[in-house]
C-alpha cells in the first residue's frame, strides 16, 4: 500500500481511490466547533447581556431549523426525510425551553445545550435501536446551534458557490448526500478508508478521491490545489508541470471515455463489463457509460434509514424502474446484504458482539424469513411488469445447503437464473460444490479479503491487509474462478478489486467472465483489457499468484503489462 | 381537564414520520398537551424529542390529558390521528384502498 510521506515537500500523501485528477480550490467541511463550556457570547465585542443571551440562543434554534427545512426541501428523498427529522428537533419546543430555563438561570449557553442535550440523548440511547441512530442528528442540532450563537461558521457541508475540492475529516452519509455534486470536484478526507462508503459514492460519481490524507483539513479554504487518484496525493499550489501532466491524463481519459464497445482481450475472449448500483436513480446516470448491464444491484439501499422494511409494490417498482432503465440487458439483483456495517432498524440483530461474523446478509433469513420472501416477490412482479428477467443473488453464503435452499426459494419464486455471492473463505474452497446449486456465482473481494484476513473493513489502518493483491486472497479468487470454468458456468467479481484496471487483467486470466465496478472506473478497465492478450493475462494472474506478497505481486503484474497502458493510465 | 386513551396503530410505533405528524398536530392544537404511556410520568406531547423518546410501540395505548377551552376537540382530532397508520404512503396506490396484503409480518 502507500509508503509512508515521499515528494515535494508540501505534499500531502493518502490512499488514492480510482484514478482520475484534478485541480481546484479548497472547501473545509468544518467539524464540530471546539469550544469550552463556558464560552461567553460576544456583542460589538463586549460580553452580551442575559436578555441578549437569550435572544441569541433563541434565534439560533430559530435559524438552524429553518436552514435544516431549507436542506431538506432542497434535497427530497431520503436524505430530505432525514434533514426534515433532524429540523423538528431544532424546532423543538421542550429542547428550546429547557435550554433557555438554564440560559436565564445564569448557565452559559453551550453547557446550558449540553446539559438538555446530553439529557435526550440519554434517553434515546436507552431506548436503543432506531432512536439510538438518531443520537447522531440531536449531536448535529447541538453543534449548529453552539455555532450559530457564538458567530463561528456552520458546520457541516458548506455550500459550494463554485467548483471545489471537498476536504474533511470524514464524512457521514448524511453529509455526502448533502453535497451540491454538481460543484464537486474531489473529495479528499484524513480518515476512511478506500473501501469506505465516501470512497464507494466517489467511485460511482467517477470523482477523484484521496482518502488517510494526515493533514487534509490544515488547508486552508480556497487554497489551489491538484488531487491525484492515482498517485494518492494532494499537492497544494501546484505549479504549470503538474497542472499540465494532469491536463494530458484528463484529454487521454477523455478518449478511453469514448469507446464503449464491448469488453473484450485484444484476441477477442470476452470480458462482461458491468456496473454496481443502488438505486433506479444509478440506473439511470448509466445512460453513456458503455456498460453492458449492471452486474451488482444493492437493493439494501432501498431499505436504510427505514423503521420498517419497504413493502412488496414498493420493491417492485424500484426494481422495475432498474430493469427499464437497462432495457434488456443482463441485471443482477442482490437479495438483502444487511448487518455488520450496515445495521437496518427491523432486521439487525441488537445484541451482537461481533456483527461481521454474525446474523447478517443471507443469514437474516434464520430470523426474518418474510424479508427474503417479499423481496423474491417484489422481484418476479418486477419482472412480470416489465417482461425482462433478472438475475438474483443471495449474499454472505456459506455452505451448499444455503445456497441450494435459496435456489429453491427463488426458482419458486418465479426468478429462473440464481447465483451466489462468493464472500466467505468456505465458500470459494467449496465452489465446486456451490456451483451444482446454482447458475452462476459472483465474488465480492472486498468481504471476501476481510473474512480471508481476518480484518475488519472499517478500520482504515488495516488497510494494507484488506488488499485483493495478497496471495491468500488470489488462491480464493482462483479456486472460484477454477470451479466455474470447470462446471461451465459464469464466475463474475463486483468487489472494488475489478475496478483496478491491472488487477482486473488478474481476473481475467483466473477465468473471471464479468467485472462490475463503479460505472466511472469501466473506461480505463476496458481500455486495459483490450490492449492485453488473454495469455496474457493468465501469465499475469500466474505472476501475481507466484509472489509471496502483495506488492511483489502487483510488481511482477506491472512488470508484463503494456508500456502505452502503464504511461496512458499512469499505472 | 380532558383525557383520553387510544393504541398507536402506526406499524412503526409512535417515533420517526408518525411522531413528526403527531407533534405537528398538537402545536397546531393550540392548547397543551401532554401524551404518558400506561403509568408512566407525562409528557409535553408538542415535543418531538419527548414524544419520540417514550418509545411507544404499535399497538400499544398512550394517555393523552389536554387544558383549555378546545381541549375536548383538540384531543378528538389526536385521538383519530393515533388510530391511523401514520407510516403508510400518503399516495392511496393501487385499486379501491383495499387493506394492503403485506407479506412482511
Amino acid at each position: 500500500m502507500t509508503a509512508a510521506t515521499v515528494g515535494a515537500p508540501g505534499v500531502l500523501q493518502g490512499v488514492g481511490v480510482g484514478r482520475r485528477a484534478v485541480v481546484g480550490p479548497v472547501a473545509q467541511v468544518r467539524s464540530a466547533p471546539d469550544v469550552p463550556p463556558d464560552a461567553a457570547v460576544q456583542v460589538d465585542g463586549r460580553p452580551a447581556t442575559p436578555q441578549e443571551t437569550h435572544a441569541a440562543v433563541e434565534s439560533a434554534f430559530a435559524e438552524v431549523a429553518e436552514s435544516l427545512r431549507a436542506q431538506s426541501a432542497a434535497a427530497g428523498g431520503t436524505v430530505g426525510d432525514v434533514l426534515a427529522a433532524t429540523a423538528q428537533m431544532a424546532a423543538d419546543n421542550a429542547l428550546r425551553t429547557q435550554v433557555l430555563a438554564r440560559v436565564d438561570a445564569g448557565e452559559p449557553p453551550v453547557a446550558a445545550l449540553d446539559g438538555v442535550v446530553d439529557m435526550f440523548a440519554a434517553m434515546f440511547t436507552q431506548a436503543g435501536g432506531y432512536l439510538a441512530e438518531r443520537v447522531t442528528d440531536l449531536r448535529s442540532v447541538r453543534d449548529r446551534v453552539v455555532a450559530r450563537v457564538l458567530g463561528l461558521p456552520d458546520p457541516g457541508v458548506p455550500r459550494l458557490a463554485r467548483p471545489s475540492v471537498v476536504v474533511a475529516r470524514d464524512l457521514a452519509p448524511a453529509d455526502t448526500a448533502a453535497l451540491d455534486l454538481e460543484n464537486v470536484l474531489a473529495i479528499v478526507t484524513e480518515l476512511g478508508g478506500p473501501t469506505g462508503h465516501t470512497a464507494i459514492i466517489a467511485g460511482q460519481l467517477g470523482l477523484p478521491c484521496v482518502v488517510r490524507v494526515t493533514g487534509a483539513t490544515g488547508l486552508e479554504d480556497g487554497v489551489e490545489v491538484a488531487v491525484d487518484a492515482a498517485a494518492g496525493t494532494v499537492t497544494p499550489h501546484p505549479g504549470a508541470d503538474l497542472r499540465a501532466e494532469l491536463d494530458r491524463r484528463r484529454a487521454a481519459d477523455e478518449l478511453l471515455t469514448a469507446d464503449t464497445a464491448p469488453g473484450a482481450t485484444a484476441d477477442g475472449h470476452a470480458v462482461a463489463l458491468l456496473a454496481n448500483v443502488g438505486t433506479p436513480a444509478d440506473a439511470e446516470r448509466l445512460g453513456g457509460s458503455g456498460a453492458e448491464g449492471v452486474g451488482l444491484f444493492r437493493t439494501e439501499v432501498l431499505f436504510l434509514e427505514r423503521t420498517q422494511a419497504p413493502t412488496v409494490e414498493e420493491q417492485a417498482e424500484a426494481y422495475a424502474a432498474v430493469l427499464r432503465a437497462l432495457d434488456g440487458r443482463k441485471v443482477v439483483v442482490r437479495t438483502l446484504d444487511a448487518g455488520a456495517d450496515k445495521p437496518l432498524a427491523f432486521a439487525t440483530q441488537p445484541d451482537e458482539e461481533n456483527p461481521a461474523l454474525g446474523v447478517r446478509g443471507y443469514r437474516l433469513v434464520r430470523p426474518h424469513p418474510e424479508l427474503l420472501r417479499t423481496q423474491l416477490e417484489a422481484l418476479a412482479r418486477a419482472q412480470e411488469a416489465t417482461g425482462t428477467t433478472p438475475w438474483v443473488m443471495a449474499p454472505m453464503i456459506a455452505t451448499a445447503d444455503e445456497a441450494r435452499d435459496f435456489a429453491a426459494q427463488a426458482r419458486a419464486a418465479g426468478v429462473a437464473t440464481v447465483g451466489v455471492m462468493v464472500e466467505v473463505p468456505a465458500v470459494a474452497l467449496r465452489a465446486r460444490d456451490v456451483l451444482a446449486e446454482v447458475d452462476f456465482v459472483s465474488l465480492g473481494t472486498n468481504d471476501l479479503a476481510q473474512y480471508t484476513m481476518a480484518t475488519d473493513r472499517l478500520r482504515g489502518e488495516l488497510a494494507d491487509l484488506l488488499d485483493a493483491w495478497q496471495p491468500a486472497v488470489l488462491d480464493l479468487v482462483a479456486a472460484t474462478a477454477a470451479a466455474g470454468v470447470e462446471a461451465g458456468k459464469p464466475v463474475g467479481v463486483c468487489g472494488e478489486s475489478a475496478s483496478d484496471p491491472l488487477m482486473a487483467l488478474v481476473l481475467v486470466g483466473l477465468g473471471v467472465t464479468s467485472l462490475s465496478m463503479a460505472a466511472g472506473a469501466l473506461p480505463a478497465v476496458r481500455y486495459a483489457v483490450r490492449r492485453h492478450t488473454h495469455e496474457r493475462c493468465v501469465a499475469m494472474a500466474a505472476a501475481a499468484r507466484a509472489a509471496r506478497s502483495a506488492a511483489d505481486g502487483r510488481a511482477a503484474v506491472l512488470a508484463l503489462a503494456d508500456p502505452q497502458v502503464r504511461a496512458t493510465l499512469g499505472l | 381537564m380532558a383525557e383520553r386513551t387510544v393504541a398507536v396503530a402506526s406499524r412503526v410505533g409512535l417515533h420517526a414520520r408518525p411522531a413528526m405528524l403527531f407533534t405537528q398536530a398538537v402545536a397546531a392544537g393550540g392548547v397543551p398537551v401532554t401524551i404518558a404511556r400506561q403509568g408512566g410520568a407525562p409528557v409535553d406531547a408538542s415535543s418531538i424529542l419527548f414524544v419520540m423518546s417514550l418509545g411507544v410501540p404499535h399497538g400499544e395505548e398512550v394517555v393523552l390529558h389536554a387544558d383549555g377551552p378546545h381541549a375536548d376537540r383538540v384531543l378528538d382530532e389526536l385521538v383519530a390521528l393515533l388510530s391511523t397508520d401514520l407510516d403508510a404512503p400518503e399516495a392511496g396506490g393501487d385499486g379501491a384502498g383495499a387493506p394492503a396484503a403485506e407479506a412482511s409480518s
